[in-house]
């Protein structure tokens, strides 16, 4: 695995070129279900660094895990050799604002092209193994898209990051 | 992941220790999948205590454990979850599928 930047150690200010958002990190790795514990180490300790909750993190985690492990095993069928591209980014949710409020995840892959009812979450009322990994990154994540650009699959994710609840004092 | 097994009475445990992913979770599979249909242990219980995390491919172990369980008639019991393992058979609203306690000593006194 390569972790081409990280911005909380580097220059926070790098912002990519294409969205003039600031790039957090970039991990190259081979589809290899060997290195997931990795990633969620690395993506643990940026959600963290980031200002998450714990269970924010958690979801974020699980979201990437998830993701991952469906290129794995559906864009490369279970080869652990591909390439994955995935980039961090923060993002706002108004362009004018100072404050990073979310976290922006692209996971690309050069499998085939995934077929719309693979993006179908299946009903949990039936008791059965497989089929939850798409259902948790939903759950776990704000906005979930996928698009298909000049022979690469791309998945965003993006998770904002909520207002610590308030305590109600009686 | 480790995955190693302890007979009591009529009670196998099984230790996990490690994150279950889709690197490993093929051999809690197995292992779940030998004791339920193969040795025909009337209870296997999982100690989860030092699992930090489970993906669906986990859960869906999970379930297999627990659908070869109700095929021959014995129980299948989970202890020691942690918050991430909670949340993920929540989300799949499996939680109360399962038979779940706290630790070893009310799983195997339930």
């Amino acid at each position: 695995m390569k972790i081409i930047r990280s911005a909380r150690s580097g220059n926070p200010e790098e912002r990519d070129s294409d969205t003039g958002r600031s790039v957090l990190m970039r991990l190259e790795l081979p589809s290899d279900p060997n290195l997931l514990c990795a990633v969620r180490g690395a993506v643990e300790r940026l959600t963290e660094s980031f200002g998450f909750s714990p269970e924010d993190c958690r979801a974020v985690i699980r979201a990437v895990d998830e993701a991952l492990t469906n290129i794995i095993r559906h864009a490369y069928g279970g080869r652990p050799d591909q390439p994955i591209e995935m980039s961090f980014r923060s993002i706002r949710r108004q362009p004018d604002s100072n404050d990073a409020e979310g976290i922006e995840i692209l996971l690309c892959d050069r499998g085939p092209a995934i077929k719309p009812e693979q993006l179908c979450v299946r009903a949990l009322e039936e008791v059965k193994p497989g089929g939850l990994g798409l259902h948790f990154i939903q759950q776990s994540m704000d906005i979930v898209e996928y698009k298909r650009t000049n022979g690469t699959n791309c998945l965003r994710l993006v998770k904002y990051i909520r207002a610590p609840k308030q305590e109600v004092n009686s | 992941m480790q995955i190693s097994s302890r007979q009591l009475e009529t009670a196998t445990i099984f230790d996990v220790t490690g994150d279950i992913d889709l690197a490993n979770s093929p051999a809690v599979r197995k292992a779940l999948l030998r004791e339920v249909r193969e040795k025909r242990t009337q209870r296997v219980v999982m100690n989860l205590s030092n699992v930090r995390y489970i993906d669906s491919s986990g859960v869906a172990s999970l379930v297999e454990g627990l659908k070869a369980s109700r095929d021959v008639g014995s129980r299948f019991i989970l202890f020691g979850l942690s918050t991430s393992a909670r949340e993920v058979l929540q989300l799949s609203r499996l939680l109360k599928i399962f038979e779940v306690y706290d630790n070893e000593e009310q799983a195997l006194a339930g």
